[in-house]
């Protein structure tokens, strides 16, 4: 169609037009060279996406399951209540270390000598100790019989039968003995080893020993902590933006206001810290290392989140509303809290679930108040030392025993679920309430 | 009575003094059918006398409650033995921790010695007292409040207009915290600053290229200088800052221009939400990440160069961080894309050019300003960022451009200064406020330019 008429043109014209065309070729390469780039670009972003839940999820998938040893058990009375009135204060202070290690030295009868004994020992957990006791606490009629318990398996055994362990490498190089592999070779051929579902792991606070650890502290840690938080950040958040959406006047101090507000949420988390630790912890005299201390400091570091949802979600509320409403003769306040807030409702939720989904992974701040210890216990109030999730992610990531890599992957999953599920109800919320004017 | 019954209570009176106050206001009007004689509703006068019962009495608890503890203190310290008295105050905080600590029964008492003992003994009688002396004048306040309350109430009392008065002053009060938090950030980050510069000139902590805060225990203990050079710590800090940002402008601008301009609606609708969930994940995970998965993969990978990659390696730290700050780019970068007008783009298209070199030279042109404001927030984010730093970032300050070695960042330091019980006057804890204080102006000045640019850019356009 082009050629006939471009041959009608004048010789400057065509001139022009061959420079053109013989542009074009390149021109297109360029174009489509531009697009590949931006192709590969958001693909690689998918990509670090996939390699990092990939290698999260295939490091920490083992930590749901733990290896149990199924071992014949003589609850010897000799060892349990030698006095043999049967209270329950006797049996509570009972021998059950020598329990355990009488039952294991009974299943390889061979084995003597000290150093082959304490490996021996090592196959089964200390925390198997305490299972017994509980046992015979529920039913002291087990003592004197022998019965068949599967009993946790050390972290370094449990690291071995998920594979986790080398077994071709040569001894001095692996934690777990040759003594130990043909023991466990042994319990292995008997069908006495098993994996099961983790209990300790989600019903247990921090320990020192890998197969004693379990994340139900720093749950309750969080919980407690982002309740202070939630408290706190959702009225103090939602009576700001009101404030600024509906009564103030606009001047000088209302964008001061407004600037504060938006620089807050650009300032590094760790600076929440270090005012956490100045004056809620130095000045104000709140305990160390306590939820409460937590919340007060993530509550500010959350609050203008929190308010510039609110805004928002108030600032959707269409102008006619207000109106009709100061036409029936309400005021500004009654206008406010019975038609915008309840019609801004969803949207500020939604504001607040994100705030908190923010403020449940938050560690830094969290570090500068004391919230790093070594707490096993799970906190009970708001005043006890505690710590959240996402630090004992940290404090385990710190841990030389290999077992605790597939804790703090396992820990991390369990964080990741959270924030899914948070993320998820506010995306859900957002449907189901969101009102188009 | 415990603080949080005290306030329990107070709310029950509150309740209360609401059921008085609208039972009177309906009865000073003549009943249901009076009502219309009333100036406000019945609620109002409720809910104005609650406020007269509840809003003084809060404040003296809470009054009471600030100052108590250091009244009960100074007392304390008044009637102990007078060679007690002279101690220095670090010792004296001591002993009075040690008060304390018998007070609440978390050291057992047959361990304390007898000066303790008694000032313990003291502490728990004012203490008693206090808290008895706080409940009685709470309760006569609110009481009293309430009261005064009920005896104005009369139809022609505007209960409504000063109901609403308070309710907007704590409206006002509650977005005062936003400036009351910036203020506490520089008031408590300058204080402890301040008194840092007192022992270590600023020139020296500004200048210095020596970092090592470790004080001397012994005076006579090798290495022990304690050197506050903050130079390293600020090279560092740059040099994986430079790392992440050459990983993250690129990779988050152009997948950014891919999504608005070229990509499919299935293919961006499936995308973005999965970049974006690169920007929930919380950093300690991308900390682990780096630390256990990046980190020996760069290490096997340099072996296999022949190069030596410190195993805590600056490019570790900053690849990651890299990643975690692409959907911070590519969100914001997007939207600034989306806001040119398509005007723009189809006068380049009606001279004959190509869809890249409309992108390159109208749309980033145009947004241009926007995308720099969009950098330099992610740059903040960067210098700002802890928990990747923290677990794959090394402690030892390294002056040094080399990416394979380890280098240390100011928010390292900070973290390693405080972590642990440390006393508040040594300079290696007052160190870490002078860092969070120079952290807090270079992030601060960077926001408000940033924030500058990308609103003047937006209301370009609108």
């Amino acid at each position: 169609m082009n050629k006939p008429q471009a041959a009608g043109m004048p010789p400057s014209q065509q001139r022009i037009r061959e420079r053109v065309e013989r542009g074009l070729a390149r021109r297109y390469r360029a174009e489509r060279r531009f697009r590949a780039y931006g192709l590969m670009a958001a693909l690689s972003g998918l990509l670090f996406v996939a390699f990092l839940f990939l290698s999260i999820i295939s490091t920490g998938y083992t930590a749901f399951v733990q290896t149990y040893v199924r071992i014949d058990v003589r609850f010897d009375p000799e060892l349990i209540d030698p006095e043999g009135n049967r209270s329950e204060e006797a049996l509570r202070m009972g021998d059950y270390g020598g329990v355990l290690k009488q039952a294991i030295r009974e299943q390889f009868p061979g084995v003597e000598g000290r150093r082959e004994l304490r490996q021996l020992y090592n196959l089964v957990s200390e925390i198997a100790a305490f299972d017994l006791r509980d046992r015979v606490l529920d039913d002291p009629a087990l003592v004197g019989q022998t019965r068949e318990f599967w009993l946790i398996a050390s972290d370094d055994i449990d690291q071995l039968v998920k594979g986790k362990i080398d077994r071709a490498l040569a001894e001095e190089q692996r934690v777990v003995s040759d003594l130990q592999l043909g023991w466990l070779d042994a319990l292995t051929r008997d069908d006495r080893v098993e994996r099961r579902f983790n209990r300790v792991f989600f019903t247990a606070g921090d320990s020192r020993e890998p197969e004693q650890a379990g994340v139900l502290g720093a749950i309750v840690g969080s919980f407690l902590t982002l309740l202070v938080t939630l408290l706190l950040s959702f009225p103090i958040g939602v009576a700001a933006a009101v404030y600024l959406e509906e009564f103030a006047p606009g001047n000088r101090f209302t964008d001061l206001i407004e600037v504060n507000i938006n620089n807050l949420a650009a300032v590094p988390s760790i600076v929440f810290g270090l005012l956490g630790l100045a004056v809620f912890i130095q000045f104000f005299g709140v305990p160390r290392s306590a939820p409460l201390v937590g919340g007060l400091v993530l509550t500010l570091m959350t609050l203008p989140t929190i308010i510039i949802a609110s805004r928002a979600a108030i600032k959707a509320v269409p102008p006619s509303i207000r109106e009709a409403a100061l036409g029936m003769g309400a005021s500004q306040v009654q206008v406010v809290a019975h038609h915008v807030l309840p019609l801004a409702m969803p949207g500020m939720l939604t504001g607040a679930i994100i705030g908190m989904a923010r403020a449940l992974g938050e560690s830094a701040p969290l570090l500068m108040i004391g919230m790093v210890a070594f707490i096993a216990d799970i906190p009970a109030s708001l005043t006890d030392p505690a710590t959240v999730l996402p630090v004992q992610v940290f404090l385990w990531a710190d841990s030389p025993e290999r077992a605790f890599l597939e804790r703090t992957s396992g820990a991390i999953i369990v964080l990741l679920a959270f924030l899914l599920v948070m993320n998820a109800a506010a995306v859900v919320l957002r449907h189901r309430f969101e009102r188009r004017w | 009575m415990q603080t949080s019954t005290l306030i329990l209570v107070l709310l029950v009176l509150a309740a209360v003094s609401y059921r008085f106050g609208r039972a009177r206001s309906l009865k000073v009007a003549g009943g249901a059918r009076g009502a219309r004689n009333l100036h406000s509703l019945p609620s109002h006068y409720g809910l104005l006398t609650a406020i007269w019962c509840a809003l003084p009495a809060l404040v003296v608890v809470i009054g009471w409650q600030a100052f108590d503890n250091r009244i009960i203190t100074e007392r304390i310290v008044s009637t102990m033995p007078a060679e007690m008295r002279e101690l220095p105050p670090g010792e004296m905080s001591l002993v009075l921790n040690d008060v304390r600590n018998l007070v609440a029964g978390n050291t057992p008492p047959d361990s304390a010695t007898p000066e303790v003992t008694a000032a313990a003994a003291q502490w728990q009688r004012l203490e008693g007292l206090s808290r008895m002396a706080a409940a009685v004048l709470a309760l006569c306040v609110a009481i009293g409040g309430g009261w005064f309350a009920l005896s104005r109430i009369k139809p022609a009392l505007r209960a409504r207009n000063s109901v609403e008065r308070v309710v907007r002053w704590a409206l006002l009060g509650c977005s005062l915290i936003a400036i009351l938090t910036t203020v506490g950030i520089v008031l408590s980050v300058l204080y402890e600053s301040l008194q840092f510069f007192r022992m270590v000139p600023v020139t020296e902590f500004i200048f210095g290229t020596q970092w090592s805060p470790q004080l001397a225990i012994r005076a006579d203990q090798v290495g022990s200088s304690g050197a506050f050079g903050a130079v390293p710590l600020f090279a560092g800090t740059l040099l994986i800052s430079f790392i992440a940002m050459a990983i993250a402008v690129p990779v988050g601008l152009f997948s950014a221009i891919y999504l608005a301009e070229y990509a499919s609606r299935g293919f961006r609708a499936v995308t973005k939400p999965l970049l974006e969930v690169l920007a929930g994940i919380p950093t300690v995970v991308y900390g682990f990440f780096a630390a256990l998965t990046v980190a020996p993969l760069l290490r096997s990978a340099g072996e296999q160069l022949g190069l030596q990659v410190a195993s805590e390696s600056a490019l570790a730290a900053g690849l990651v961080m890299g990643i975690m700050i692409i959907p911070f780019v590519s969100s914001l970068a997007d939207d600034m894309i989306t806001a040119v007008p398509q005007s723009l783009r189809d006068g380049s298209y009606g001279l004959g050019a190509t869809r890249s070199e409309t992108i390159r030279k109208v749309v980033l042109t145009a947004a241009l300003p926007g995308i720099v404001g969009g950098v330099l927030l992610a740059v903040s984010r960067a210098i700002g960022e802890t928990m990747i730093v923290v677990m794959a970032a090394g402690l030892s300050a390294n002056l040094t451009a080399n990416p394979l070695e380890a280098v240390t960042t100011v928010t390292v330091q900070i973290v390693t200064l405080l972590v642990g019980d440390q006393e508040f006057d040594s300079p290696k804890t007052l160190a870490a406020f002078a860092l969070g204080l120079v952290l807090f102006i270079v992030t601060l000045t960077l926001n408000v330019i940033a924030l500058h640019v990308v609103r003047r850019y937006r209301e370009q356009y609108e």
